[in-house]
């Protein structure tokens, strides 16, 4: 028998029929059969963790600077986050450190300037910006804002581009060009630390909120560095900023800094 | 009708030979040999558990599952509470402390490693989360 054109249609039209129509029957049979049978539960925000819509932090610059509290900051910050120490000036990692005026506020710096400003350290940090130049830089997404204002990073998405540190107008950023194990002097075994290639910085002590505690550099300051929600006009921010001026880093920039210092 | 030759029959023959043995070469040398499957050893805390976060086939099988979940979960929604299907609650956390997967399985090299080892697979987890101290 020879084919023709036509009854090799027929017959191929009709096999897709019924191939089709076995695939809907399967999709149709598994989704009848309704229970979702993945065996992984709920997730959920614990209760005793610590909530606001907008956190910031409030420098008291005088009283940090009497207290000299601020290498104590810096100290239990880096300690339990793991944050490494380069031998290397170029290769340094880190979260929070001090400055001068002079390169804290650039652009604000003029020669008439309080002789007590220029000589006094300031504690800076990432600002948790509420408008984040490095979150729209990230490619991957590693680099996200979360609803309470924090700036946070997933060092699992990380791929080590270092478009972030280019955005940031703070020089918030450190990138590990080394692994940073061999440099970590105490390992604190509650954080992780980070791999070579990725990048780091302040996290507002993210994993410390959840616990329902306050970031570590200000349980250290002795008051000299508030935290709390800016969007509750009680809390202790708010009103310190109701009554005291306080200037921000690099305002101009739209960033919306965080990170508030009296003056 | 042609008469069909086949031209140089023996050496056409001989590389054949020699291309088959070549190929199926890990096949007919690792006959027999196969490692037995490795048998995880749970720790005394694990035992006395007797659950895990979720039912222990799906947890051989699908850990990796339940880990991105959690991950996602904690560091990008900030939910770090899990309640399981049969109702208990965790801290979702793979390595800090007692509170987390290593608090209960407290052995590396006994646990993860075993299975790990012999699926030849290399999972960076432990580039940046701290392993358990060995309990040896």
């Amino acid at each position: 028998m020879k084919n023709s054109r036509r009854s090799f249609l027929k017959i191929s039209g009709l096999s897709a029929l019924s191939l089709s129509s076995l695939s809907i029957g399967n999709v149709l049979a598994s989704s009848g059969g309704g229970t979702n049978t993945t065996p992984i539960g709920d997730t959920s925000v614990k209760p005793e963790a610590l909530k606001a819509k907008k956190w910031a932090m409030v420098v008291d610059v005088k009283k940090l600077a009497e207290n000299k509290r601020y290498e104590a900051c810096i100290e239990i910050c880096h300690k339990i986050h793991n944050v490494p120490n380069m031998p290397n000036k170029r290769h340094e990692v880190k979260w929070v450190w001090e400055d001068e005026f002079k390169h804290v506020f650039t652009g604000q710096d003029h020669e008439h300037i309080p002789e007590e400003f220029k000589e006094i350290p300031f504690l800076v940090l990432c600002n948790h910006c509420e408008n984040p130049s490095c979150v729209q830089a990230c490619p991957t997404k590693a680099t996200f804002k979360r609803d309470d204002g924090i700036v946070l990073m997933d060092f699992h998405r990380c791929i080590g581009c270092r478009f972030c540190m280019a955005a940031c107008p703070y020089g918030s950023r450190s990138f590990n060009f080394f692994d940073p194990r061999p440099f970590i002097e105490e390992v604190n075994s509650e954080f992780p630390t980070r791999m070579k290639g990725v990048v780091e910085k302040c996290n507002f002590c993210a994993e410390r909120l959840a616990k329902g505690q306050q970031p570590a550099c200000v349980e250290v300051s002795e008051g000299a560095l508030i935290f709390g929600d800016l969007d509750d006009h009680e809390s202790e921010v708010s009103q310190i900023l109701k009554k005291r001026f306080a200037i921000r880093r690099k305002p101009h920039l739209g960033s919306g800094p965080q990170v508030y210092y009296l003056v | 009708m042609q008469k069909k030759t086949m031209y140089d029959k023996e050496k056409v023959l001989a590389g054949l030979t020699i291309f088959v043995i070549i190929v199926t070469f890990p096949f007919w040398y690792n006959m027999g040999k196969a490692a037995p499957a490795p048998e995880i050893k749970l720790s005394d805390k694990a035992k006395a558990a007797k659950v895990c976060v979720a039912p222990k086939s799906f947890m051989t099988a699908e850990h990796m599952q339940i880990l991105n979940v959690w991950r996602d979960s904690v560091v990008r929604n900030k939910k770090r509470l899990y309640s399981s299907v049969d109702g208990k609650n965790y801290n979702m956390s793979l390595s800090t402390g007692e509170d987390s997967c290593i608090g209960c399985h407290v052995s590396k090299a006994d646990f993860c490693d075993r299975c790990h080892t012999y699926a030849s697979v290399r999972p960076y987890c432990w580039d940046c989360h701290i392993e358990p101290k060995e309990n040896k």
